[in-house]
């Protein structure tokens, strides 16, 4: 039992390391909200976005364990991800490109 | 068979008679949960997905939307939800070392900083009425008087004004009919805003009422190391909602906030 605990103590995130994401997801909130108010042209919404995609790996990663976590929530999660991303992709790629069409 | 005498003298009061093992039975769990929260993601992606080509289509009407919104309420609810997601964090932690108090303390945390994320909403949405800006109120005469609003209010007018500017991509020839349309377009901002934020808040509603009943559970000291899947499912839950917030925040508070301040 003492070893199993110590093993779970290896395999799991410990406060100090929950203390260290709840930092860097307030610098990155922070960042999102000073930047907002900069104009850097088009690349306002892709910094925005790159940080929040930052930030839900951090909590996905540590706060829900994946990082630790068997093969196969690796792979689900993944799968998930990647089915939002084909269906975000494909369907802003027909609606930006029916202009280019002739009438 | 012949093994289940042993097993059923010996086995933890929560292994349900299916599985081998607890180890087995928390992995059959945490699959199957984020199987849940899979569907979740299609639920929210849908939204984001139609949200973005509108907010493509309808750029300056998105602007004027999303500028209307108080951006400190959304970012001081973001920092609310972060550290709501922390102490979720850590009443996960505590079942997993076997801190009974921990639990309690940290979940009754995670459950007043939910609180106060929907109070800040319920302000948010109150100042939205306020302001004529509830999708109905913007456009049509009289078609919805509720709230002591009409379509001479000023929610048309301020839109209308920014839109005759053509720097907000208005057209200065027609005024009036460009006006129009966009506070039409603005309506349509408003109802993905709504549709987005509420479905949220339904679910941070779900996950007050998920986090009570593992307070209940976690008081009488039924979890510890070698059982707390019930904590750490609903950690994932609440995990989740955070990470629709994180999305929803720049994408509906912050669209092209350096023209137009706080």
């Amino acid at each position: 039992m003492a070893q199993n605990s110590e093993h779970e103590q290896h395999s799991h995130p410990t406060p100090g390391l929950y203390l260290v994401i709840l930092t860097a997801l307030v610098i990155g909130t922070c960042a999102t909200w000073a930047i907002a108010f900069l104009d850097l042209g088009i690349f306002n919404p892709v910094v925005a976005l790159t940080i929040a995609v930052i930030k839900a790996v951090l909590v996905i990663l540590f706060f829900m364990h994946v990082y630790y976590s068997s093969k196969l929530t690796k792979l689900t999660v993944a799968a998930g991800f990647f089915w939002l991303l084909i269906m975000i992709t494909m369907s802003l790629s027909d609606y930006l490109t029916r202009a280019f069409l002739p009438q | 068979m012949s093994t289940s005498q042993t097993t059923t003298t010996e086995h933890h009061p929560a292994l349900s008679h299916q599985f081998d093992s607890m180890e087995q039975q928390q992995d059959a769990s945490t699959f199957g949960m984020w199987v849940f929260l899979l569907t979740e993601i299609m639920m929210f992606g849908g939204l984001f997905t139609a949200y973005l080509i509108y907010r493509i289509k309808y750029y300056p009407a998105f602007v004027a939307g999303s500028t209307s919104i108080s951006v400190s309420w959304g970012f001081a609810n973001t920092l609310v939800l972060i550290g709501s997601s922390f102490t979720m964090a850590m009443a996960v932690w505590s079942a997993q070392t076997g801190r009974r108090k921990g639990q309690v303390w940290f979940l009754i945390g995670t459950m007043i900083l939910g609180a106060a994320f929907l109070g800040v909403k319920a302000k948010e949405y109150y100042d939205k009425w306020d302001e004529c800006h509830i999708p109905g109120h913007i456009i049509g005469k009289g078609f919805n008087t509720w709230g002591g609003c009409s379509a001479s209010d000023k929610s048309l007018g301020n839109i209308a004004e920014e839109i005759r500017d053509p720097e907000h991509g208005g057209n200065p020839k027609t005024p009036e009919v460009a006006a129009q349309q966009t506070a039409q377009q603005t309506e349509i901002f408003f109802s993905f805003y709504f549709a987005m934020t509420g479905l949220h808040a339904f679910h941070m509603i779900i996950g007050l009422g998920l986090l009570a009943w593992l307070l209940l559970r976690a008081r009488s000291g039924e979890f510890g190391p070698s059982y707390y899947t019930p904590v750490e499912l609903g950690g994932l839950y609440w995990h989740f909602v955070d990470i629709v917030w994180i999305f929803l925040f720049p994408l509906l508070y912050l669209i092209s906030r350096h023209q137009h301040g706080v």
